[in-house]
Order: structure tokens, then C-alpha cells, then sequence
């Protein structure tokens, strides 16, 4: 009965961009998100040449001391909330309902949603650029320096508001892979057997949840202070600039987590997978995640030391933050475990999970020696805390997320990348990263600040400089590698096996690549952790179904997330520009008057109606059409 | 599997949970309202860390009254109980309860917002306590404004709900609806208990 009353409302289904603009595919929006991050982590590692570049020799003057304020913050900015929260966000979509062995997403609408908000925050905040000035206050944004008084353009403008509105999406897609790990697992799948990738996607789902409203809090205190004269931040008005502190690092430790956990995931991954035996210490993985994600709640005021909250807060800080090397050790010692006997492939992924290991460890010795709170004052602000965070990020995260695309890119494109250019890009990257942030450690440890514009010869830092800047072409090089691997990929016909490593563990290696729209013609039944090796070891050629082959229900296309986003966008540049003093008198009306950011809310609200006034029945695939495609 | 609705024509015991969407709903808002916790928990650490800064404008306890805010928290908490009642008409399935209830609450829900409107306009009118006041003033509006948007917010929101109840009626499509909107008006009741007892109370007494 519910299948009649389904397919009596026809539902439109689109091809071309309209398809794209309108997918609630959780498949095409992970290629959605891959692509925009991609974008935004071209852009982030232009900035990041350019700063190398202008630091290459004592005195340098390739940009002016406001464009490299400029540089710096929009590099730190669009690297970590456009560049790899997104690309993290592709992975999570393209995988996760693969590996618990689900048709899609709990909210397929939402999850269209959370990415063009985050698109469109991410578009605000780059057109600061061409419309008078990008943000320049560090990506952290400290009042009083991000104060209207010393930050007198729009740029710290476009970064409150442009990270406000992509955020939103961040959120959304936190709630969203919550609730689908929670309530769409595959009959058999209980917690304690959820692939590692999926875990950690559930913890950092869980940490967004709890850590992104403090930055929204923290992001409107700042725009109220700049747009409509509040006194947050403003000591002369009463306000307290150690507020900003702590509400942006009460998110923005989390943050690191967040971004760190899905990593440790895809490691988990591919090192079993490549080493053909099974994760090592599943269960204490499990554990540690959770653990770091508590943890990573409690270290936040590690990164105000300095600001002078005293002897005892400090100490607590330091030792929470120690504390945190004991799950993450846990990780380390599982991954060498589990290479250890196994089989080991050097596949480009596994070249890149393997080099995540030493480089990881790395960053994690040093952050511990940060995390002592009289060494800090001698490191805060220099470039050991840039090496250090490089580290983490780039030889941690950046790492992992290689690792991640070269192994699930025959599963999201059905082609499997190119092995040599791979290893080219690896090595190149590999390279090219240490060359750039090794010798920046020993820069920090000579005094050398961090976000200087330039320094004076003969201190030292001339030589480490030219060669951290040589690395960092070699990175770009390698990046281009990377690139030149998808082109050529891309004009190869679609023909990957379904399991083209031969060695997957997990259920998105039991159906085709790319994966047909509704991912399962029947729910899987699973019987163990590494459900499909399971039926593998059991000489099954495919999974056992749980449920006869039936009709799938699917959720409808629709724009209304596009359009929505649209309207925040139009509203965001409506809020920043209220203030503004415009010589044309039509602009100063429709903008001083809130006009356009009026009519951008409504925009929204008006989609928002539209949603739920109109029931989405979505479609029926007909058992006929399964059947057709399973022998086509 | 998720449309096991309708048999025999009739709506199950909790209709807000017969299908996977509807509960997929539920458990979502719950998530969200965790983060909505967090949200609102940002913003009282904000408002507690200023409420002493009044940077020679007025202080909490020579602005705030009472018997208003008093009036303004019955009110909500009446309402509170309204959309209880709504809900357990609701689950027994009587539709015209049900958007009787939801009716008072959005009617409660006006009044409050009045009460709030109000008082807004005769700090900034009659005490020239505004924004850009002190860093208590802007703590305090951006806290209690905050709130009072997310009760114009679910006003608009239930009343849109009253409106598809009587277009489609008590459905397994609309019944989720009706309760995470339910759940909302709670969690807005809750906030301000909390800002009752943390912005006037407390600013009252010191």
C-alpha cells in the first residue's frame, strides 16, 4: 500500500548540472565534496607557495607585509574548514554507508544541505579577495587585533560570517553520520564491529556536535562586536579579549581531533588491508579514539600558556594534554602490530598509511613537548608550533587523506588510480614535507617567529629557510603529481573490480565500484568484524543477504538545499555590508537598510516552508529493474 | 519497512516512531538539541564571565523587574505543559486535541514574546540600555535574544504544523513533525529556567 501511494506521486529525475545541483546521493555528494575541497586545497597551498616564496631569503619583498597578514590567515583558514574538513567529509559520504551496509544517508536532504551551506560559506569567505581585502588577523582571529579598530576592512568580516555559514554545514553533516551509524547499520553489524573508519567517523561526528556551537557562539560575539558596536571583546566597553580565547580554542582543540580521528581511521584501513591480516587491538582502537575525544575536550587552554591564567591552571592543562600520548601511543603500537608478520604491499595508499606512521609520531613527540608549560614560553609563536602543527596536519591528516583517496578511488570512480604516479606523488610529497617543516623546528628553536613577513640576514634562518621553501615546492610538485594521476585516470574506461585490492576486509568491497544508486540490491547480513573476509574465509564468493530481493525505496532530487544556502549567502553579504558607507544611494538603501539581508532570509525560510509543507515521497526501483541491472 | 503504516487504516500507538524517517527524525533532534546545549552553554559561560561589566550603565539589579519576568516564565512553562498535553492527544490519536493544544501554545508562546518585546523596548527606550551599552548589555541581549529567537522560531514553526494537520491530518508523515517540534518547545522551556535563575535572579540578589 505504501508502495502505490509512493509511486503515485512521479518524481522528476534530472541529468546533467541539474542532477549535481540537486543529488541527495550520498555518492555524488562525497564527489561533490571531494571536488569543492579540492578546489579550496589548491587555493590554501597557492597561499602556502606563496608565503615559502616570500620567505625564501632574508628581506624578501615578492609581497607587502598586509598581503602576507593576508596570506597567512587565509591559508590557515581555507586549509582546515574548506580544504580538508570537506575532503574528510568526501570520504566519510563515499565510505560510510558502504561499510555498515546501508542505501544511504539518515537524512539524504540534510546531507545536500550541510554541503552547499558549506560551498557557499567557503565561496563568502574567498570572495574577500576581489571585494576590498582578505582577512588578516591570523586564522585565529585574536581581538583585539581582529578589533574593528585594527582590523578596519571587511576581511575579519567575511572570515565571521563565511566561517559561520560553512560551519552550519560541518554541523549538519556531524548530526547527519551520527544518526546514520547509529540507526542504519546492517542487521548483524553491533558497535563492536563497525569497520575502524566508521568508528572514528562516529567519534569526530560527535565532537563536531559538541565543539562547532562554540565557535558559531564565539563567531557572532565577534560580528556583533564589529557590525553592531558590542562590547565583547572590547576592554573599554567592558569586555574581556581572554573570552575569544577560550571559546575559539574550547572549539578549536576539538577541532584538531576531529580532524586527526578520521585519519586514524583510514589508517586503520588500509594497513590491515595491505598487510592481509586483521587490525591488531581492535577493541583497545576503539577505545583510544574514545578516549582522545574525551581528552581532546579537556586540553584547550594548552594553547594560552602564555596568556598568564596562572601556575596551577597551566599545570592541569599540561598534564591533560601528556595524557593524550598514552591512547594515541595505544594506535601507534596496534599499526606496527598489525604490519608486523602480514604480507605487506606497497601500494601507493599503503606507502602513504606506512609514511603516516614515523610522521605522526613525529608531531606527536613534539607536541608533547609543547605541552609542558615552561618549555611553551620558549616555543609559543616561534616555528617549532608551526612545525609541530604541520606535522600533525599535513604529515598526519594530509597523509591519511592521500591514503584514503588512492585506496577508495576505484570504489568512488570505478578506475583504479595509477600506480607509478602514484608512488611518484608519495615520494615527491613525502619528501618534499620534510624538507619543508624539519628544518622549521630548528628555526623555532633559533628564534625565529612565526608569522613574520621577513627577517634580517645572518641570523641563522637563512639557509633553513631557502630549504624549507624548496620543500615546499616539491610538495606543490607532488600535488601536481596527484593531479596528473586523476586526468590520466579519468580518460581510462570505468572497470574496476568490485574488490579491485583483492585483500578488502569491509562490505564496500562486496558490491561493484562505483556502487550502483541504491548501494545493496539486498542488506547484507553480517557475522563478523571485517564482515566480507568473513564470507571470504568462508569460501563465499558474496555476502549473505539478510532480505529477499524487493522494492527499494528512494528519496526524491531537489534544489531547495541550493536554494537555501543561496539565501544565507545573499543574507551573509547582506549583514557584513549593513554598516558600510556607500556613495550610491541605492546600494546605502538596500544594504544600510537590511534589505538584502531581509530578503536573503527569506530566501531560506521560504525553502524551508517549501520542505515541509510538501511531503518528499521519493521513488520506488522495481524488483524488475534490480533484476535487469544484475545481469546486465 | 519503513511504511508499515496505515493497516487497516489505522495509525499506530506512537505514530512519531512507526517508521524509520520518523525515527531517524527523533533520535536527529535529540542530536541536535545536544548541540543546541552547547550553543546556549557557550553563551551563559559569555554572559556569566560579563554580567558585573555594566561600564557605568545599568546594573542588573536597577534594571530588571520581576513581576514581568516572573509573568514571562509562567507563561512559558504553562505553555510547556500545553504541548504536553498536545502530545498525549497525540498518542491517542485525536486530532482535534491535538491541534487544540498546539493552538494554546502557540498562543502562550505570542505572549510571551510580547512580554520580551516589552521589556527589550523599555530598556532601550526608557533606560538607554542598549547593545552597545556595556559588555553586560551586549552579553545580556545576545543571550536573551538568542532565546527569544528561538521562540519566535518554533512559534512560526508549530503554527506551520497546526496549518498541515489540518491539510493532511495526523499522519506517520506529520506525527514526527508535531513531536520533535514538541521536543523543541521543551528544550527552549529549559533555557530559560536557566536564564530565570542565572540573568534575573541572580541579578537581583548580586
Amino acid at each position: 500500500m505504501a508502495h502505490a501511494h509512493a509511486h503515485s506521486h512521479s518524481v522528476k529525475r534530472y541529468t546533467g548540472i541539474m542532477d549535481w545541483l540537486t543529488t541527495v546521493d550520498h555518492k555524488k555528494i562525497g564527489i561533490l565534496y571531494l571536488i569543492a575541497g579540492g578546489f579550496f586545497f589548491g587555493i590554501g597551498g597557492i597561499e602556502a607557495i606563496l608565503i615559502r616564496l616570500q620567505l625564501i631569503k632574508p628581506m624578501n619583498d615578492l609581497v607587502s607585509a598586509q598581503v602576507f597578514n593576508e596570506l597567512i590567515t587565509m591559508h590557515g583558514t581555507t586549509m582546515i574548514f574548506l580544504g580538508v574538513m570537506p575532503v574528510i567529509f568526501a570520504l566519510m559520504n563515499a565510505v560510510i554507508p558502504l561499510q555498515i551496509g546501508a542505501r544511504d544517508v539518515a537524512f539524504p536532504f540534510l546531507n545536500s544541505l550541510g554541503f552547499w551551506t558549506f560551498l557557499f560559506g567557503g565561496l563568502l569567505l574567498n570572495l574577500s579577495w576581489i571585494m576590498g581585502g582578505a582577512p588578516d588577523a591570523g586564522w585565529t582571529s585574536y581581538p583585539p587585533l581582529s578589533s574593528t579598530d585594527y582590523s578596519p576592512t571587511h576581511g575579519v568580516d567575511f572570515y565571521t560570517i563565511g566561517l559561520q555559514i560553512a560551519g552550519l554545514g560541518t554541523l549538519i553533516g556531524g548530526i547527519n553520520f551520527l544518526a546514520t551509524i547509529i540507526t542504519m547499520r546492517a542487521p548483524g553489524m553491533s558497535f563492536m564491529r563497525m569497520p575502524m573508519f566508521t568508528w572514528t567517523a562516529f567519534i569526530t561526528s560527535a565532537m563536531i556536535l559538541f565543539a562547532f556551537p562554540a565557535i558559531t557562539v564565539g563567531l557572532v560575539l565577534l560580528s556583533f562586536d564589529r557590525l553592531l558596536g558590542a562590547n565583547f571583546f572590547d576592554v573599554a566597553g567592558g569586555g574581556n579579549p581572554v573570552l575569544w580565547q577560550h571559546i575559539f580554542w574550547i572549539f578549536g582543540h576539538p577541532e584538531v581531533y576531529i580532524l586527526i580521528l578520521p585519519a586514524f581511521g583510514i589508517i586503520s584501513e588500509v594497513i590491515p588491508t595491505f598487510s592481509r591480516k586483521r587490525l591488531f587491538g581492535y577493541s583497545s582502537m576503539v577505545f583510544a579514539t574514545i578516549l582522545i575525544a574525551f581528552l581532546g575536550f579537556m586540553v584547550w587552554a594548552h594553547h594560552m600558556f602564555t596568556t598568564g591564567l596562572g601556575p596551577v591552571a597551566n599545570a592541569l592543562f599540561s598534564i591533560a594534554t601528556m595524557l593524550i600520548a598514552v591512547p594515541t601511543g595505544i594506535k601507534i603500537f596496534n599499526w606496527l602490530f598489525t604490519m608486523w608478520g602480514g604480507q605487506i604491499r606497497f601500494t601507493s595508499a599503503n606507502l602513504f598509511a606506512i609514511g603516516f606512521v614515523p610522521t605522526f609520531v613525529m608531531g606527536g613527540v613534539t607536541g608533547v613537548m609543547l605541552a609542558s608549560a615552561p618549555a611553551d614560553f620558549q616555543f609559543h609563536d616561534t616555528y617549532f608550533v608551526v612545525a609541530h602543527f604541520h606535522y600533525v596536519i599535513v604529515g598526519g591528516l594530509v597523509f591519511g587523506l592521500f591514503s584514503g583517496l588512492h585506496y577508495w578511488w576505484p570504489k568512488m570512480f570505478g578506475r583504479v588510480l595509477n600506480e607509478t604516479l602514484g608512488k611518484w606523488t608519495f615520494w615527491l610529497f613525502a619528501i618534499g614535507f620534510h624538507m619543508t617543516f624539519f628544518v622549521q623546528h630548528f628555526l623555532g628553536l633559533l628564534g625565529m617567529q612565526r608569522r613574520i613577513v621577513s627577517y634580517l640576514p645572518n641570523q641563522n634562518f637563512d639557509e633553513l629557510n631557502f630549504i624549507s621553501t624548496i620543500g615546499a615546492i616539491l610538495m606543490g610538485i607532488g600535488v601536481l603529481a596527484f593531479l596528473a594521476n586523476v586526468v590520466a585516470t579519468s580518460r581510462k574506461p570505468v572497470g574496476a573490480a568490485a574488490d579491485p585490492w583483492e585483500d578488502g576486509r569491509t562490505l564496500e568491497w562486496s558490491i561493484p565500484s562505483p556502487p550502483p544508486e541504491y548501494n545493496f540490491k539486498q542488506i547484507p547480513l553480517v557475522r563478523g568484524i571485517d564482515a566480507y573476509w568473513k564470507e571470504k574465509m568462508a569460501g563465499n564468493k558474496e555476502m549473505t543477504p539478510s532480505e529477499p530481493v524487493g522494492p527499494i525505496h528512494m528519496p526524491s532530487p531537489s534544489i531547495l538545499p541550493f536554494v537555501m544556502s543561496l539565501g544565507l549567502f545573499i543574507a551573509g553579504l547582506g549583514f557584513m555590508f549593513s554598516t558600510e558607507d556607500f556613495s550610491n544611494s541605492f546600494m546605502s538603501l538596500i544594504f544600510n537598510k537590511y534589505i538584502v539581508l531581509i530578503v536573503g532570509l527569506l530566501i531560506t525560510f521560504a525553502a524551508m516552508i517549501a520542505r515541509s509543507l510538501y511531503d518528499d515521497h521519493g521513488y520506488h526501483i522495481e524488483v524488475e529493474e534490480l533484476e535487469g541491472e544484475g545481469k546486465a | 519497512m519503513s511504511h508499515a503504516e496505515h493497516v487497516n487504516g489505522e495509525l499506530p500507538h506512537e505514530p512519531e516512531k512507526a517508521t524509520l524517517e520518523g525515527r531517524n527524525k527523533v533520535l536527529g533532534f535529540w542530536l541536535f538539541l545536544g548541540g543546541e546545549a552547547v550553543l546556549f552553554g557557550t553563551l551563559f559561560a559569555t554572559f556569566l564571565a560579563l554580567r558585573g561589566q555594566n561600564n557605568e550603565g545599568p546594573t542588573a539589579s536597577e534594571l530588571f523587574s520581576l513581576p514581568i519576568t516572573a509573568a514571562a516564565t509562567l507563561i512559558l512553562l504553562v505553555s510547556s505543559l500545553t504541548s504536553v498535553f498536545a502530545i498525549q492527544a497525540l498518542h491517542r490519536h485525536n486530532i482535534e486535541k491535538l491541534k487544540l493544544w498546539l493552538i494554546v501554545t502557540v498562543a502562550l508562546g505570542l505572549g510571551f514574546l510580547g512580554l520580551e518585546i516589552y521589556e527589550f523596548y523599555e530598556y532601550i527606550v526608557h533606560e538607554s540600555f542598549n547593545m552597545k551599552t556595556s559588555a553586560f548589555s551586549s552579553a545580556f541581549y545576545t543571550l536573551v535574544g538568542f532565546h527569544g529567537a528561538h521562540v519566535a522560531f518554533g512559534v512560526v514553526w508549530i503554527s506551520l504544523l497546526i496549518a498541515q494537520l489540518y491539510r493532511k491530518g495526523l499522519t506517520v508523515v506529520t506525527a514526527p513533525k508535531v513531536y520533535v517540534s514538541a521536543m523543541y518547545w521543551h528544550f527552549i522551556d529549559v533555557v530559560w529556567v536557566f536564564i530565570f535563575s542565572v540573568v534575573y535572579l541572580l541579578g537581583k540578589v548580586g
